[in-house]
C-alpha cells in the first residue's frame, strides 16, 4: 500500500494485426497505442478523453489484463499486468458501456450472485452486498426480474453493481454512460462520485468521449488521440491554460466558396485558432483570439467574404476548446475522420 | 434498516475473499447453478432433451421388434437413448458454450475475474450433467416399464464406475471442445451440427458397436460414449457379452486414460485460448 500510484504505465505501445482480405499496399498493422506514459494516484478519479479509435479501450484492456502490450510496462495497484495477472485480477473490476453480460434466464439477483462468487465473495456477504447495492442503485424492485426484461438503463445499473459489489481497489469504466438516457447517466455518475467520496483510497479510471462528463467527474484527465496522450491535468488547469485567450462562438451567414488568394480567417491578425462547421444553412465558428480586441478585424473579414453576423457569444473555455487546441480538431470531427478512415 | 444496509457498501472495511481451492469450489457451483436453474425454467429445452431422445428410442424399439430381434436389443436401445441426453448436452451446451458466452459478452468477464477458467468449465459440466441425468432417468424408467426391459446386473459397483468414468471422459471432451470450437472461428452451431449424427452412428447408440467391425469400433472409441455404452451393456445384459467390443476391465482402463487426456487437453486448450486472446486482441471479446 506504500506505492502511491494505483496505475502506472511506461511507454506502452500496442500494435494490432489487421486481419482479413487486403488489397496490396494497405497496412497490415495498426498502432492503437503509441508510447503511453500514465500515472494515476491512489484515490483519483481519472478520465481518458478521446474520440473514437483513440485507443481508450485498448489501454483499459491492457490495464485490466485482457490484452498484452506490444511493448512497455504497466502496473496496477502495484502489480505488473503481464507477470502478476492473478494479483491484478483480484484487485480490479471493469464495466463497459453497452455491456450485455449475464444469462437471460437468470434473475438479476442470481446473475449478480454468480459473478460475485467468481470474485470469491462468501455466500452471505455476496447476498447482503448485492441487496445493499441494489438499494443504492434503485434496482431493488427489479431484483427478481429476468435480465432479458431489463431496459438499457437498468441493465447498466446492474453491470455497475457487478463491478462495485466485489470491493475492488481499482475500477475501470469504459464509456459507462454510452447509450443511457439523461437520468440513468446522471444516476450512475452520481453513484461513482459517491463511491469515490466514501472510499478515498480507491481509484477509478474512466474513458469517455463526452466532454461534459469528463469535466464534471474527473479529478484529472488526459486527452488521448491516435494512441498518444497529449495533455494531462485537472479539468480546471486545462481550461485555465487557455484563459489568456478569448473564446467566441459566432453564428454567421454561409461564408461561401474559399477565397482563392489565401485570404483565410486564420490569417486575420489576432486570430489564434478557428473551427468552421456548416450547420442547418448557416456557419458556426468556434474562434479563439489572442485578445478580445481582434474581434472587429474578424467582423470586417466576414463582411469581405459576403457573410454577416447572426449571433455572437463570448464564453468560458471548455474542454472542447482544450481538445481543439491540442489536436487541431473538434471531438465530433475527429470521430468523423475515424469513421471515414475505416 | 435501509440506511443500515447501504452502510455495508459505504463502509471502509475490506471484504474478505476466498482464495485457492475454496475459490475454485465456489466458482464450480456458482457456474453450475444457472445451468440447473436455467434448464428448469426453459421448458422448450426440457422438451428437446427428453422427448426427442425418447422418440428415437421408441422408433428403434419398433424396428427391432418387427425384425424379431432378441429382447436384450430393446434394452440396448433404451440405454443408448438415455445416453443421447448426455451427448446432446455435451455437444450443444458444453462444446458450444464458450462460443455462446463470447457472443453474449460473458466470456470477457470470465477471463477478467480471478475465477479459474477450469472451475468455470467444470461447473458448466456438473450443471449440465445433473440436468441431463434427470432426462436420462426419465427415458430409462419410461421405456423400461413400457417395453418390459429386464436388467440382469452383474456388478453394481463396476457399473457405477463405468458410468462415472464415461461421464468424466465425455464431459472432459466437451470441456476441451469448448475451446476448440471457439478458436476455430466458425459458428459453433455448425460444428455441433456436423458432429451430432455421425457420432450417433459410430458410437453405437442403438446397436452394439461391434457390428460396425473392429476397426471402426476402435476408432470410434475416442468418443468415450462408445466404450462407456459398450461396457454398460455388457454389465447390464450379461447374456450379450459376446457382442461386447472388449473386456469391461480394459474399457475401464481406457476410459480413465481418455478422461485424463481430455481434461488435460481442456486445461491446455484454455491456456492457449487465453494466450491467443491476450496477444491478438480477439477471440475473447464480443464481436461488434
Ligand atoms: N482487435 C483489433 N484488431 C485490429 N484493430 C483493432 C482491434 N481493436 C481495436 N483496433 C483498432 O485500434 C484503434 C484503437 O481502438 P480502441 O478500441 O482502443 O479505441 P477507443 O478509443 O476505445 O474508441 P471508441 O471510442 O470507438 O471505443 C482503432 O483504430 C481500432 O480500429
Ligand atoms: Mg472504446
Amino acid at each position: 500500500m506504500s506505492n502511491p500510484l494505483a496505475i502506472e504505465t511506461q511507454d506502452v505501445r500496442r500494435i494490432y494485426k489487421i486481419r482479413g482480405p487486403k488489397t496490396k499496399g494497405e497496412p497490415t498493422t495498426r498502432v492503437a497505442l503509441d508510447g503511453v506514459d500514465l500515472q494515476v494516484k491512489r484515490g483519483e478519479l481519472f478520465g481518458l478523453l478521446g474520440p473514437n479509435g483513440a485507443g481508450k479501450t485498448t489501454l483499459i484492456k491492457i490495464l485490466a489484463t485482457l490484452l498484452l502490450p506490444s511493448s512497455g510496462t504497466a502496473r496496477v495497484d502495484g502489480f505488473d499486468v503481464v507477470r502478476d495477472t492473478e494479483e491484478v485480477k483480484r484487485r480490479i473490476s471493469m464495466v463497459s458501456g453497452g455491456e450485455t453480460s449475464g444469462y437471460g434466464l437468470l434473475t438479476v439477483e442470481e446473475s449478480l450472485w454468480m459473478f460475485a462468487r467468481f470474485y470469491g465473495l462468501e455466500n452471505k456477504v455476496a447476498k447482503d452486498r448485492i441487496a445493499a447495492m441494489a438499494q443504492i442503485m434503485g434496482l431493488e424492485e427489479r431484483m427478481r426480474a429476468k435480465i432479458s426484461d431489463l431496459s438499457t438503463g437498468l441493465r447498466q445499473k446492474m453491470n455497475f453493481i457487478r463491478g462495485f459489489v466485489t470491493d475492488p481497489n481499482v475500477v475501470f469504466l469504459d464509456e459507462p454512460t454510452l447509450g443511457l438516457d439523461v437520468q440513468a447517466a446522471r444516476d450512475v455518475r452520481g453513484f461513482v462520485r459517491q463511491w469515490m467520496d466514501d472510499h478515498p483510497d480507491r481509484t477509478l479510471l474512466l474513458t469517455t468521449h463526452y466532454m461534459a462528463e469528463a469535466d464534471e467527474m474527473c479529478d484529472r484527465l488526459a486527452i488521448i488521440d491516435s494512441g498518444k496522450l497529449l495533455v494531462c491535468d485537472t479539468p480546471a488547469n486545462l481550461k485555465r491554460s487557455l484563459q489568456t485567450e478569448a473564446v467566441f462562438n459566432l453564428k454567421v451567414a454561409p461564408l461561401g466558396a474559399k477565397p482563392k488568394d489565401g485570404d483565410l480567417l486564420e490569417a486575420v491578425p489576432g486570430v489564434s485558432r478557428v473551427n468552421v462547421a456548416d450547420v442547418n444553412g448557416h456557419t458556426e465558428l468556434a474562434l479563439t483570439l489572442r485578445a478580445e480586441d481582434a474581434l472587429p478585424e474578424v467582423l470586417a473579414y466576414l463582411t469581405r467574404r459576403g457573410s454577416s453576423l447572426i449571433a455572437l457569444e463570448k464564453r468560458e473555455p471548455t474542454l472542447e476548446d482544450v481538445f481543439i487546441k491540442v489536436t487541431g480538431r473538434r471531438l465530433d470531427q475527429a470521430a468523423d475522420a475515424e469513421k471515414a478512415a475505416e | 434498516m435501509a440506511a443500515l444496509e447501504k452502510d455495508i457498501i459505504r463502509s471502509q472495511e475490506r471484504v474478505k475473499k476466498l482464495h485457492g481451492f475454496a475459490l475454485f469450489w465456489a466458482v464450480v457451483w456458482a457456474r453450475a447453478y444457472p445451468r440447473i436453474i436455467g434448464a428448469l425454467r426453459q421448458k422448450s429445452w426440457l422438451f428437446f432433451e427428453t422427448v426427442f431422445p425418447l422418440m428415437g428410442v421408441i422408433g428403434y424399439i419398433y424396428v427391432y421388434r418387427s425384425v424379431n430381434a432378441p429382447q436384450e436389443y430393446i434394452g440396448f436401445v433404451v440405454l443408448g437413448g438415455a445416453m443421447t441426453a448426455f451427448w446432446l448436452n455435451v455437444l450443444w451446451s458444453m462444446a458450444s458454450q464458450l462460443y455462446w458466452d463470447k457472443e453474449d459478452g460473458n466470456l470477457e468477464i470470465y477471463v477478467l475475474c480471478p475465477a479459474p477458467m477450469m472451475a468455470i468449465l467444470i461447473g458448466m459440466a456438473i450443471g449440465g450433467m445433473l440436468m441431463s441425468a434427470t432426462r436420462a432417468a426419465v427415458i430409462i424408467i419410461v421405456c423400461s416399464l413400457a417395453f418390459g426391459v429386464v436388467y440382469n446386473v452383474g456388478s453394481i459397483p463396476l457399473l457405477i464406475a463405468v458410468f462415472l468414468l464415461t461421464m468424466t471422459a465425455l464431459y472432459g471432451m466437451g470441456m476441451m471442445f469448448a475451446s476448440v470450437f471457439l478458436a476455430s472461428g466458425r459458428e459453433a452451431w455448425h460444428l455441433a451440427n456436423l458432429m451430432q449424427e455421425p457420432i450417433y452412428l459410430v458410437s453405437g447408440f442403438y446397436f452394439p458397436v461391434k457390428a460396425l467391425g473392429a476397426l471402426v469400433a476402435t476408432a470410434a472409441s475416442i468418443v468415450p460414449l462408445t466404450l462407456g455404452m459398450d461396457g454398460m451393456r455388457q454389465l447390464l445384459f450379461p447374456s450379450e457379452q459376446a457382442t461386447g467390443l472388449m473386456p469391461v476391465e480394459l474399457e475401464v482402463v481406457l476410459l480413465i486414460l481418455l478422461g485424463v487426456l481430455f481434461i488435460g487437453g481442456a486445461y491446455f486448450a484454455l491456456r492457449k485460448l487465453e494466450q491467443i486472446g491476450r496477444r491478438e486482441g480477439r477471440l475473447i471479446e464480443r464481436r461488434r
